[in-house]
Parts: C-alpha cells; sequence; structure tokens
C-alpha cells in the first residue's frame, strides 16, 4: 500500500512538471518576441535577449507608432471589426430567429436551411469569388473585407440550436396576449440568447482582427491593407530586404520593429484575451453539447 | 400557436437580406465555375470567353506538380488531424488528475492563448524563435550539445514542424471539448471503482476513457472532412523556395496559379476538383458522425 501510494505521488509531481512545461511552451514564445521588442537595436540583432530586455527601451514602439502606413492598417482593421462585427451580429439573429421555428409553422424553414447549409458543404473556390467581387467592383473598398462573409453560417446554426431550446411556452404566452412576431423577437428571444449573441459576436470580432488574406487579394493598395494583411507583407520581405540597410523597408524588418509590430498586432487579443476565453469555453461547449 | 401569413411575411423580410448576400457570395461563385471549362478573359467575362471543354482538367493531371500537391495535402492533413486528436486527448488526462484548483486554471489560460492568435502574428514568432541564426530555440539546444537545426529550411523538418506548430496552436482549445466530456462522467462511478479497489490507471483505463470514447469518435468523424485542406493560413506564411515541394499543399497552389500567374482557368479547375471531393468527404464525415455519435448539426 505505501509502495503504491508513493508512485502516485511520483506520478503527481511529474504530472505537474509536464503540465507547467507545455504552458510554458504556449506562452514563452510570445514572451520572448516581447522582450525582444522592447530591447536594444544591438543586442536583438545580435540574438543575445532571452526572457528579460537588455537595453530596455521602446524606441522600436515609438518608430512603429510614427508611421502612417501603420496607422492606416490599423484604421482599417479597426473599422472593419466594428462594422464586420455589427453585421455579423445583425444577421445571425435575423437568420436564426425564424430559422428557429418549428417547420410546421415555418413551411419555407427547411429550404432556407438547407440553402445554408449547403453553403458549408460545397464553395466555387477561390478564383469564381475573386472574380466575383471583382465584377461588383469592390476591389479596394472595405466592403470587400466585410459583406462576402456577413453571413456566419456557423454562428447561424449555432444561434438557431439555442434558440430552439429555449421554452415553447413563453412565445405561446406573448402570443395569446396579442404581442406582435417582431417584439417576441426583441423583448423575449434575443435578450434570453444574449450569452451566446456576445459569444458568437466575440468569434466574429476575433475572426475579422485575425483576417489578412481577403486583404492581401482584393486589396490592391497597400493603404487600404488591414493590419494583419500589412503585417503579413512586412514579415514577407524581411528576407529579401536585408542585405539592403538603407532602404525603409529595412528599417521595419529590422529584429526589434518586427517583433514591435508583432507584438502590437496582437494587443488587442491580449487584452480581450480573459473575455475570450470564458465566452469562448462557453460557447464551445454548449455549440457541441446538445439535447 | 397561431402564426399568421403577416407573420411569415415578416420572416421572409428578416431571412432576405442574409439570403441575398449568400447568394451573390456563395451561390454565384459556385456558377463560376464555368470558369474550369473555359480560357477565361476577365474582359469578356464569364458568358463570352472562349470554352475549351474538359482541357484544363485534362492538362492538370500531365502537370507533374498537381499530383504532388494532392499527395502533400492529404499527408501533411493526415499528420495533423492524428496528432490533432491524441495530443488533446492526452492533455486532458493528464490535467484531470490535477487537483489543485488555481493550476488547472491557470494551464488552461495558457494554453488556449496560441488558438487566438492569428498565422501571420505566430509564423513571425516561430520563424524568429526557430531560426538557424541564432532563434531562441536553436540557442536552448545548443546548451544540450545539439547542433543548430534548419527547421523551416529542411524540407524532412518542415513536415515535422507543420504538424508541431499545428498542435502547439490548437490542442489547448481542443482540450476543452475533451474536458466538458470527462466533466460529464458520473463521479459515483469512480467512488464505486475505489471501494472495489480499483488503482488509478485502472479508473483511467475502465472509466475515464470509455466515458469520453463518444465525443473521440465524434472529434475524428468531423475531422475527415478537412483531409484536403492541409492548413492554408499555416503553410503559407511559414513556407518558402526551399521546402515548396514538400510543402505546397492544393490551396496553395491553387492561390499561386491563379491569382499570381493569371491562369484562372486551370486554377478554377483544381479548386472545382477540390470542391467536389471536399463535399464527399465532408457528407461522409457527417453521416459517420451520426451513425456512430449520433451527432447532428441540427
Amino acid at each position: 500500500m505505501r509502495i503504491r501510494l508513493h508512485r502516485f505521488q511520483a506520478f503527481d509531481i511529474l504530472n505537474y512538471i509536464v503540465l507547467a512545461a507545455v504552458s510554458l511552451l504556449c506562452l514563452v514564445p510570445i514572451w520572448h518576441i516581447a522582450m525582444v521588442s522592447m530591447s536594444g537595436e544591438g543586442p536583438a540583432n545580435q540574438y543575445v535577449v532571452g526572457l528579460i530586455p537588455i537595453e530596455f527601451n521602446l524606441s522600436s514602439y515609438a518608430n512603429i507608432l510614427r508611421l502612417d502606413k501603420f496607422w492606416d492598417a490599423f484604421g482599417v482593421s479597426g473599422l472593419r471589426v466594428v462594422l464586420g462585427g455589427l453585421l455579423n451580429f445583425l444577421l445571425t439573429v435575423m437568420m436564426a430567429y425564424p430559422l428557429s421555428k418549428e417547420s410546421v409553422y415555418f413551411k419555407s424553414r427547411s429550404v432556407y436551411i438547407w440553402a445554408l447549409v449547403f453553403t458549408m458543404l460545397f464553395s466555387g473556390g477561390l478564383i469564381p469569388s475573386y472574380m466575383i467581387i471583382n465584377e461588383l467592383h469592390l476591389i479596394d473598398t472595405i466592403w470587400a473585407l466585410i459583406v462576402p462573409g456577413a453571413v456566419p453560417v456557423f454562428n447561424v446554426i449555432l444561434m438557431i440550436n439555442f434558440m430552439r431550446q429555449l421554452p415553447k411556452e413563453l412565445e405561446e404566452a406573448c402570443l395569446v396576449d396579442g404581442a406582435s412576431q417582431w417584439s417576441i423577437m426583441t423583448r423575449i428571444y434575443v435578450p434570453l440568447s444574449l450569452p451566446v449573441i456576445a459569444t458568437v459576436t466575440l468569434f466574429s470580432v476575433v475572426g475579422h482582427w485575425n483576417s489578412w488574406f481577403d486583404g492581401l487579394i482584393y486589396m490592391n493598395q497597400t493603404e487600404k491593407y488591414p493590419l494583419q494583411t500589412y503585417l503579413h507583407v512586412v514579415l514577407a520581405s524581411r528576407n529579401l530586404v536585408n542585405a539592403d540597410q538603407n532602404s525603409v523597408m529595412a528599417s521595419l524588418t529590422n529584429r526589434s520593429a518586427i517583433s514591435a509590430q508583432i507584438i502590437l498586432a496582437s494587443l488587442p487579443i491580449l487584452i480581450v484575451y480573459p473575455f475570450l476565453q470564458r465566452f469562448f469555453i462557453h460557447g464551445i461547449v454548449m455549440g457541441s453539447v446538445k439535447e | 400557436m397561431k402564426i399568421t401569413k403577416k407573420d411569415r411575411a415578416f420572416f421572409h423580410l428578416l431571412l432576405a437580406p442574409g439570403m441575398l448576400i449568400l447568394f451573390v457570395f456563395a451561390y454565384l461563385p459556385m456558377f463560376g465555375i464555368v470558369i474550369a471549362f473555359q480560357e477565361f478573359n476577365p474582359t469578356q467575362g464569364f458568358i463570352r470567353s472562349e470554352w475549351v471543354g474538359l482541357e484544363h482538367i485534362r492538362f492538370l493531371f500531365e502537370l507533374p506538380d498537381t499530383m504532388q500537391t494532392v499527395w502533400n495535402t492529404v499527408e501533411i492533413s493526415l499528420m495533423k488531424i492524428v496528432a490533432g486528436l491524441l495530443v488533446p486527448i492526452v492533455f486532458a488526462l493528464l490535467l484531470n488528475e490535477a487537483r489543485i484548483v488555481w493550476f488547472k486554471r491557470t494551464v488552461q489560460s495558457l494554453v488556449y492563448l496560441p488558438h487566438f492568435l492569428s498565422w501571420v502574428i505566430l509564423g513571425g514568432i516561430l520563424i524568429d524563435v526557430l531560426s538557424i541564426n541564432g532563434g531562441a530555440f536553436n540557442q536552448v539546444l545548443a546548451t544540450l550539445g545539439i547542433k543548430p537545426i534548419f527547421f523551416f529550411g529542411d524540407e524532412a523538418w518542415f513536415r515535422v514542424m507543420l504538424v508541431v506548430t499545428d498542435v502547439w496552436k490548437e490542442f489547448g482549445f481542443s482540450t476543452i471539448i475533451y474536458l466538458a466530456a470527462l466533466t460529464g462522467i458520473n463521479p459515483a462511478l469512480y467512488e464505486a471503482a475505489s471501494i472495489d479497489g480499483a488503482s488509478r490507471w485502472q479508473r483511467v483505463v475502465y472509466i475515464t476513457l470509455p466515458g469520453i470514447l463518444p465525443v473521440v469518435v465524434l472529434m475524428s468523424t468531423l475531422s475527415l472532412g478537412n483531409v484536403l485542406n492541409g492548413g492554408f493560413d499555416q503553410i503559407f506564411n511559414l513556407y518558402n523556395p526551399m521546402v515548396i515541394s514538400s510543402a505546397d499543399i492544393i490551396d496553395t497552389y491553387i492561390y499561386r496559379m491563379g491569382l499570381i500567374q493569371a491562369q484562372y482557368g486551370l486554377a478554377t479547375a483544381i479548386g472545382l476538383l477540390k470542391s467536389l471531393f471536399g463535399f464527399a468527404l465532408i457528407v461522409t464525415s457527417y453521416r459517420l458522425a451520426y451513425r456512430y455519435a449520433n451527432y447532428r448539426i441540427f
């Protein structure tokens, strides 16, 4: 018995060590880059910075924050997060509410549902989608980043599932009292679904902040890039310009400048991270466990 | 319950804007697939461009790169799927054995972090940390007496790193699902097993694992739908000319061929084949998920 007890304790200690090591593995690379960004250019370029800054200074941040290009990109990202998040939110509620009704009362429901689900199963692919955006003259406009993904199909389905498990008696009571569908939706269903709405809206806001590929293909003018696209282009060019140290691009792509830009682009996510965590866990569990 | 004609009209009205957007941005591109059978010229549009039938599809299979990218995609995805299933399960089991609550919470908060950052940011971080010229990880290896490794410049290592970094980004988030399943197991089962003298290991094998098996089955069947994806965002932010032959996947191939080289017909043709096979895979995975895990999206 005693031997067994010892083995358990040994396992526990080992387990805590493994768990701590794995967690640190998720944090340390980001921490390291943050420390490089706060170090002097010399130590950064010589790769001597570890987990604490050397020659601490914030000049690389000051340099980046002086750049119009950076602020342009930041503005585009901010705008798409606000507009895109709002549009996603509105369309999710507008589509989920009617589709949460029983097919008996709303016969076209199954047709709509199939139209919705089919878009998750099959797509026209990159080139035809690009051509449509091009034909509609949305290239180089913020709408190219917002409208194509305005209906977040997966979120709509999450919402439908949530609304369907709200008690039917609520709606019946309202109908008896003569309430219209509009007021049932806005006064009963939307307030009751608020936790899920918050979850899916955060889903789409983070998605908008992190999107970069649409910016790369739909924006020809670089000043219209969202921040992540801007960062992608800066990062992709860092190997090419190292030889030419005097160019403007080189001042953006030295190691401390790159690190500062990486941290600045992650900052909004790191700030909302505590909320994300709470909501997302809630959301993913709600989405995966039904009945 | 009474739903009047007026109410139904209201429902249609609510659905109209979303449906219009889906029609334009999801369904119209499906018709745009005709480009795959044309010598597409953007100035002539979808209808007046010259029709070439199956010419593009025939030519695709003559290109040596095509089959290479398909195999790359399938191999990379399968490795990611297997690792992406195993690591979160093991991690959830280990975390479940830890008893100190604040420790568990802290661990969870830290391991979700990479999930919320984009591949642009993570690519930037990883290329720096794993660089052969002084990258932090190679410095750590050097103190252990290991020679620097060219993680993103060596074809074999690049593949390994695709799997490792993908697991690194997503395992924490996937763990949530298994932890949720673990909390659903009836504690009485563990108590009964302890009274009967079951060891900790036996409890894991005979109670915990069967308890989470339905979720494991569900996640495996659903992951099947991803076999042709391979992870565009990740690869596009990490790859470079040195590793392109082993890292090029269908999506990166389509991007370069279609939007860089303007071979619209060819790129659409690959996209069409990918969509068709992808459709079959997703439908199969949903059917399997329904059959073996009783999962329905509605």
